[in-house]
This record gives structure tokens, C-alpha cells and sequence, in this order.
């Protein structure tokens, strides 16, 4: 169970991107997270395995503040939870099969991980996990002679890998095409119901969200405006998360239209400081 | 539009630079050969040496010809010490330079005093030439060789630490953000997030740095530190024209062959 209380998060500029976040999932359910660029939901996503150091609240995993945890007891944290990234941030030098087992790094030695030699039953789930995600033969392929849709693959295959109780998905759709893009939602989404993992997705592409999502959190300039089932989704609702605009053909369904250039919405901006 | 309008709206002339750049641009042609004129003034040049420079060109030509083919025989072993040297040295490079990068990139080290230290050991060992270096190792270790070796290896720190650390400030940081995300220790991250990324770097300055090396210790000798170089030398203050072209011809043909290795071997890295 994730509980997330009054979640800050500052950045060095000054840019405050979430202004007392709270919220809870206590069951295996796929959330999405909508909001316009700049609204904070890359931020609120890396702070709960603290790629990005929140600035105040609190974030506990069944019980275990997060924010609190030191170095050590942040690696064991962080193996809990499996995180998808946009750009897939595989290794594209090594193999798909050295990207998928990069997923137990957090249980294996260095020595271990530096011969590359992997107990028999992470090998044995990295060859099920690649069937599954429909990557079968392709272990020693190089990550970087694969397409996107398939290095997003490689991305859900790691992140699952580490037999998360907790799975981070960031925009896992938002560099592919619109079929790939049904494609790889589908398979996260099935995963985190086979395997009853709960499931925090930020997604650009409202539809998306709709088909695919069991709740929908919207986030608009740092605050939660919306929670509820993704039926719940109509033009007022889409109106106070992302501002005025013609929602009729959003709302049904449908249309792929994944681009908001809303005057003032800094998604680059808040990239570039979540890196910083 | 008329022809008269359209005439009247648009300027005939161009200029890619204002009149004031334009001078500024004249001055610095100016300073350039002010400089150069100074130099040549300051050096203060024999001129009649140029007179018959062509002869003295052809003259010394001449004596090296025809080589003396039967003294490659001789010069096969120190050739062969020279490549040695070079191996060795670029050997104990990779070795040394490898820590040395990941604690001069701002990304990798661990803090502002370990940063400081990398980047002084690179500064130092780029700021002294291989020759000196090779002076101050037979110092230490006496003439021969070794000297020769670490010569090469102090030296060539500076070149490789310093290009793999500027590859290393440039690697994509989301990879290394989705392996600290699994939980991955601080070694791992390195292991596996970094090192795939600069590999390429790695083995591309080695071996460049290798074919650079196999000319940097032709010349070691000349001041004792083993190699081709002391033979060369001594052949030259004889007067031994015609050994010192075996032994120039001998040198050329491996810097020939170690730069097509390089290439060659840099080509196929991906």
C-alpha cells in the first residue's frame, strides 16, 4: 500500500512543481496520473523512489517512510519498486538479456553482476518475462539495434524483473506511435493485473488513460483537481485540469490527441529540473 | 507591384560585414603579420644557410643512399624494444587512467577534493613531454627501457584520462537513472550504467593512443630511454648516413603499419 502525504517538491530554481500532493492507493489498480505538461507528474512519480528528493511530506511504502530512509536502506527500497521510463533508458550496449537481469541488480553482489552471472531462477524469469512481453529469441540482440516499441519491452521486462510490489511508469507511450502505444499500455496493464501490482502511470494521452486505467488522478499546477474512475472523466472535469478547451471529441474516445501545447505548460522546464 | 516600386522598396547593395568589421577583420591580418615578422626578426635567422639548402637537401640524401640493407639486422632488435615500449607503456595507461577518469568526471567522482585530484594528475602528466618525462624516469629507474615505459605511461594518463572523462561527463544520464532506480549499488551503477557507455572511447583512445606511442618512443632513446632511438643517434653524430636511412625507412614502415592497425581496429568499434 502507497500512501503519499502533503507531498512538496521545490526545485533549486524555485519552481515549485507539487504543492501538497496527497493521496493513497491501497489496491492492485492501475492509476493514471493526467495532467498538462508542467503539472508535476514526472515530479511526483521520481519522488516516491527519490530520484528527485522531495522537499517536504511524506510517501510510505506499507508502512516505511521513504523520505526518511539513508542510502542503504533506500537501495532495499528501491528494489521494491519497478519503474518504466519514456526514452526506455536501457543500456543500449548491452543485450537485451543484460538489460532484463539489470533488473536484479539490487539482489546480486557486485561480483556477481560484474561476471555477469545470474542465479538460475532470475535467468529462468528474464526468458518467461521475455516470451511474455512477446520479445522471445531476441536475448542477445543489442538493446540499440531494436525499435522503440521493443525497447519499451526491454523497459517493462526490467521493471517486472525485480518483482516489484510497486510499479512507476513515466509516460511509457509518449515516443511511439499510436498502435505500439495501445500495445505496450496493454501489456503493462494486463502484468500489473496478473501480477496484482499496484500501479502509478503518468500519461499524456487522455483516451489512453481512459481504455486502460481502473482509477485516474488529475494534476493541474501541482495539486490534485480530480480522482476517481476513468467513466468519471467528462468535458467539465478535462476543463479544470487542463483549462478551457473543445473536449467534446476527447470524451468519447476514440481520437488520439496526445498534444497539448497549453500557453504556459513547462514540461521541458520541469524535465530539465527533475534531471538537475 | 510596379518595377519603379518594387525598385524603391528593395536595397542594391549587400554587405556581408559592416564597414567596422570589416577593418576589425583587417587589423587582425594586420596584428597576424606583425607577428610573424617579429618572430622571424627576433630568431634572428641565417640566411645564407638557405642559399644552397636544396643542395645540402640532396647532398645528405645522396649519402643515405643506397640504405645499408645489411644493417636492418642490427636495428631489428632495438625496432622491435621500441614497439615493446610502446605496448607496455599504452598497457599500464589503460590500467592507471581508467580510475583516474571516473574521478575527473564531474558525474562519477565522489567529491570536490577527489574531482581536484583527477584533474591534477591529468593536467601534470599532459604538461610534461614524453622526452622530459623519460629524463626525470632514468633518474629513477636508470637508462634503459623502463624509463622508456613509464615514460610513455605518464604521459599518456593525461591524453586518455582526460578524453574519458569528457566521454563520461556526456553519457546519457537516464540509463544511469534507471539502473540506480532498481536498486543498484553505487559500484553496480558504474559497472553497468556507465562503463557500456564509454567503452567505445576506451578502446578508441587506446589504441589511438598506442600508434601515437610507437613514435613518441622512436625518439626516447635520444636521451637514454631505450628503443631505436640511442642507435639512431649515435648513427647520426657518425655521420652514418647511410645506416640512418635503413633506420628511418624501418621507423616509417611501423608507423605506417601501426596506424593502419589503429584505424583499422577503431573502425570496428561500436
Amino acid at each position: 500500500m502507497l500512501t503519499i502525504t502533503d507531498l512538496v517538491k521545490e526545485y533549486p530554481t524555485g519552481l515549485r512543481a507539487l504543492h501538497g500532493v496527497s493521496l493513497t492507493v491501497d489496491k492492485p489498480q492501475v492509476v493514471a496520473i493526467i495532467g498538462p505538461s508542467g503539472a508535476g507528474k514526472s515530479t511526483l512519480i521520481r519522488c516516491v523512489n527519490r530520484l528527485v528528493e522531495p522537499t517536504s511530506g511524506s510517501i510510505a511504502l506499507d508502512g516505511v517512510d521513504i523520505t526518511k530512509l539513508g542510502r542503504g536502506a533506500l537501495r532495499k527500497a528501491r528494489r521494491r519498486m519497478g519503474m518504466i521510463f519514456q526514452e526506455y533508458n536501457l543500456v543500449e550496449r548491452l543485450t537485451v538479456m543484460e538489460n532484463l537481469l539489470s533488473g536484479r541488480l539490487g539482489y546480486v553482489g557486485f561480483w556477481r553482476s560484474f561476471r555477469r552471472k545470474y542465479p538460475a531462477a532470475d535467468v529462468q524469469a528474464a526468458y518467461a518475462l521475455l516470451d511474455r512481453v512477446g520479445l522471445k529469441g531476441y536475448e542477445n540482440t543489442r538493446a540499440d539495434s531494436i525499435s522503440g516499441g521493443q525497447r519499451q519491452r526491454v523497459g517493462i521486462g526490467r521493471a517486472l524483473m525485480q518483482q516489484p510490489d510497486l510499479l512507476l511508469v513515466d509516460e511509457p507511450t509518449a515516443s511511439l506511435d499510436p498502435k505500439t502505444s495501445r500495445q505496450i499500455m496493454r501489456i503493462i496493464v494486463e502484468l500489473a493485473h496478473e501480477r496484482g501490482t499496484p500501479t502509478l502511470l503518468n500519461i499524456h494521452d487522455v483516451p489512453l488513460a481512459q481504455n486502460y486505467a481502473d482509477r485516474v488522478i488529475g494534476l493541474a499546477a501541482g495539486r490534485i483537481v480530480f480522482d476517481g474512475g476513468p467513466d468519471e472523466l467528462n468535458e467539465t472535469v478535462l476543463t479544470e485540469i487542463y483549462g478551457e478547451e473543445d473536449w467534446s471529441t476527447t470524451v468519447g474516445g476514440g481520437d488520439d490527441d496526445g498534444d497539448d501545447d497549453r500557453p504556459g505548460g513547462s514540461d521541458d522546464l520541469e524535465k530539465a529540473a527533475a534531471a538537475g | 507591384m510596379t518595377v519603379e516600386e518594387h525598385a524603391k522598396r528593395y536595397p542594391e547593395v549587400w554587405r556581408r560585414f559592416s564597414p567596422r568589421v570589416t577593418l576589425i577583420r583587417y587589423a587582425w591580418y594586420l596584428g597576424t603579420m606583425f607577428v610573424a615578422a617579429w618572430a622571424v626578426h627576433q630568431l634572428d635567422i641565417p640566411w645564407f644557410y638557405f642559399l644552397d639548402a636544396h643542395v645540402q637537401a640532396g647532398d645528405l640524401f645522396g649519402r643515405m643512399f643506397p640504405p645499408d640493407w645489411a644493417f636492418f639486422q642490427v636495428v631489428l632488435d632495438p625496432l622491435v624494444e621500441t614497439i615493446h615500449i610502446a605496448t607496455l607503456g599504452t598497457i599500464v595507461t589503460f590500467v592507471v587512467a581508467f580510475p583516474i577518469a571516473f574521478i575527473s568526471a564531474r558525474n562519477t567522482t565522489f567529491n570536490t577534493a577527489t574531482w581536484f585530484i583527477g584533474r591534477f594528475i591529468l593536467v601534470t602528466s599532459r604538461s610534461v613531454n614524453t622526452v622530459v618525462w623519460g629524463l626525470l624516469f632514468i633518474a629513477i629507474f636508470g637508462p634503459g627501457p623502463v624509463a622508456g615505459v613509464w615514460a610513455i605511461a605518464a604521459r599518456s594518463i593525461g591524453f586518455m584520462g582526460k578524453l574519458i572523462a569528457e566521454a563520461i561527463e556526456e553519457i546519457d544520464e537516464g540509463t544511469v537513472e534507471a539502473i540506480e532506480a532498481t536498486g543498484a549499488s553505487r559500484l553496480q551503477v558504474l559497472w553497468i550504467g556507465v562503463l557500456p557507455q564509454v567503452l567505445p572511447v576506451i578502446w578508441g583512445t587506446s589504441v589511438y593512443r598506442w600508434d601515437i606511442n610507437i613514435r613518441e618512443s622512436t625518439v626516447l632513446g635520444f636521451v637514454g630511454a631505450g628503443g631505436i632511438g640511442i642507435m639512431l643517434y649515435s648513427s647520426i653524430n657518425q655521420f652514418a648516413w647511410r645506416e640512418v636511412g635503413i633506420m628511418l625507412i624501418s621507423i616509417f614502415a611501423v608507423v605506417v603499419v601501426s596506424e593502419l592497425v589503429s584505424a583499422a581496429i577503431r573502425q570496428r568499434i561500436t
